[in-house]
């Protein structure tokens, strides 16, 4: 479904250039939930930024169902079914949180569909939908907002950078049952960038990203044994 | 009366979306008062000396609604107009002024609304005051408002302004006194674009122990457009302001915010923000990954912004 070939990416700092993403190819089937893994500053974010198109590579190409969409723009992306939550979404002054989930629907959504989709990201419902999506709201609130933003339009592929950051236990637990049940619907497939045991454990594969490469990457019964946090071949996995 | 379908059109674009001439109203239509109404608790009388009506608002009124647009269409025109509100105490009203400017013609089209408020003890008044400028013409659409308050002990005036879009020039002043105890509530937004010029400035003076003010001000600046803001705040007794200024720049336009604060007291305290920025890039983003173009996603933003 989602196939990547051969993707570099190179960025530009005061040192001169660095290749962040070095020839990375995978593959990723309808319904598969792939959990990318791997050191900080690995390039995992990168290659996320590449599929949903913030970041353009300097070689490879990206096709979904078939589709090249290496030179589509982010907006041609998400109209071909590519959805992405932000590591740290941004603020919105003046934006309430019922407009804001309409626009990620794509409709006007009632105020029970809002509650619905808020509930499911473990936000207390009704009383949210009138505030605003500004700096009133906590990093936990934003990002638990954000992940409800996508999972307010239905998707192929929905990616999701580090969802577990800043969000309290009892959040973090709503938020594993929404992967569960939309990982067991099997109708979009899911690729989360984390570091988290419990969301590495519910993945068919895992990849490590190291360096800008594909350190390894396999099923999870085959990579669970090689991601221990005492294991020398991967320093990435945090334990609940 | 029955309206033609322009001023319908205009009413709506200034937020009078049903004005059914009920209850206490005026329609002033250029320039002259088109129809007007009284209810039990609100007076509208014409002035005797100057353009313009006084509003008697009783003590007796509680959660009312006072409807007095104006709408222009003469090209050319120049309309100056004298308001004057008495609020007796403890009256409960929402003011619903505005004025949208049609015009198609060659001549500039200017309305200069001088209102003045006379607020009395333990009074609730919310005030709503959009401006809205359309029409093919070269003429410019210019709206010159002038507005005084005087808030007496105890009472809470909320003043809520917008200018949406088409008024090529706008010079605004805006002066408050505030007495004992009561509180001012400013919220106003302001978009400007193309070659348009929009300067606002407010004093606000609080001269009664335990007063407060609070004024939020947000603009948006596009094309070439030029904004000055210049709110002042003197605390002359123990008193309490906040005053926040947020712009949004684009484009080639400038955004000048002059703030000024004056503590005579020991114990008034000011604050003053104000930010000016473009917009935000990761915003923009975030609203393409919803499948939004770069120039949708800014008209959202924009839109949120002057909510």
């Amino acid at each position: 479904m989602l196939t990547v070939k051969n993707l570099s990416f190179l960025a530009s700092d005061q040192d001169g250039e660095k290749e962040i993403i070095k020839d990375v190819s995978f593959e990723l089937e309808q319904g598969e939930m792939l959990v990318i893994t791997g050191p900080n500053g690995g390039g995992k974010s990168t290659l996320a930024k590449l599929i949903m198109g913030i970041e353009l590579p300097d070689q490879g190409s990206i096709f979904l169902d078939g589709t090249d969409l290496t030179s589509l723009s982010i907006d041609e992306r998400a109209k071909a079914g590519i959805g992405y939550a932000f590591q740290q979404p941004p603020r919105f002054k003046g934006m309430t949180i019922q407009r804001f989930l309409s626009l990620s629907a794509g409709e006007d959504l009632s105020e029970e569909e809002c509650c619905r989709l808020l509930s499911g990201v473990g936000l207390c419902a009704r009383e949210y939908l009138s505030r605003f999506v500004d700096n009133t709201l906590s990093g936990g609130e934003m990002k638990r907002l954000e992940i409800a933003s996508v999972l307010a339009h239905p998707h192929k592929i929905a990616v999701f950078d580090e969802p577990e950051a800043g969000i309290d236990l009892w959040s973090f637990s709503t938020l594993m049952k929404q992967f569960e049940k939309i990982h067991k619907e099997k109708k979009e497939s899911l690729i989360l960038i984390s570091h988290q045991e419990r969301i590495i454990r519910m993945a068919d594969r895992i990849m490590v990203i190291k360096d800008g490469q594909i350190d390894m990457v396999g099923s999870r019964d085959d990579m669970l044994p090689n991601l221990s946090t005492d294991s020398p071949a991967c320093d990435c996995m945090e334990e609940e | 009366m029955q309206l033609d379908k322009l001023t319908i059109e205009v009413l709506n674009k200034i937020g009078i979306t049903e004005f059914k001439q009920e209850g206490a109203f005026n329609l002033r239509y250029n320039g002259a008062p088109l129809c007007h109404g009284d209810s039990d608790h609100v007076t509208i009388k014409p002035k005797e000396d100057n353009p313009g009506i006084d509003i008697f608002i009783d003590n007796k009124t509680e959660g009312e609604t006072v409807h007095i647009p104006v709408v222009m269409s003469t090209s050319g025109m120049k309309d100056v107009v004298y308001n004057d509100f008495y609020v007796e105490d403890g009256a409960d009203v929402t003011i619903i002024a505005g004025c949208g400017i049609h015009n198609d013609g060659c001549g500039n089209s200017e309305h200069n609304g001088i209102h003045t408020f006379h607020i009395g003890n333990n009074c609730n008044v919310r005030y709503e005051e959009k401006h809205y400028g359309e029409g093919s013409g070269s003429g410019e659409k210019i709206l010159n408002p002038v507005t005084k308050i005087i808030i007496e002990e105890n009472s809470t005036f909320t003043m809520d302004t917008s200018q949406i879009k088409g008024v090529d020039s706008t010079v605004r002043e805006t002066s408050v006194i505030i007495g004992k105890g009561s509180r001012l509530f400013v919220s106003e937004r302001l978009m400007t674009h193309d070659t348009q010029t929009a300067i606002s400035n407010m004093d606000v003076t609080m001269n009664g122990a335990d007063s407060s003010a609070q004024i939020v001000s947000r603009s948006v600046a596009k094309n070439e457009s030029v904004q000055t803001f210049h709110p002042k705040a003197i605390g002359n007794n123990a008193c309490k302001a906040h005053i926040q200024c947020d712009s949004i720049i684009m484009d080639h336009a400038q955004v000048n915010s002059i703030p000024e604060i004056n503590a005579r007291h020991v114990d008034a305290a000011i604050i003053h923000e104000a930010a000016i920025g473009r917009i935000n890039n990761e915003q923009v983003t975030k609203l393409r990954t919803l499948g939004m173009t770069e120039e949708e996603a800014e008209g959202v933003i924009v839109e949120a912004f002057l909510q």
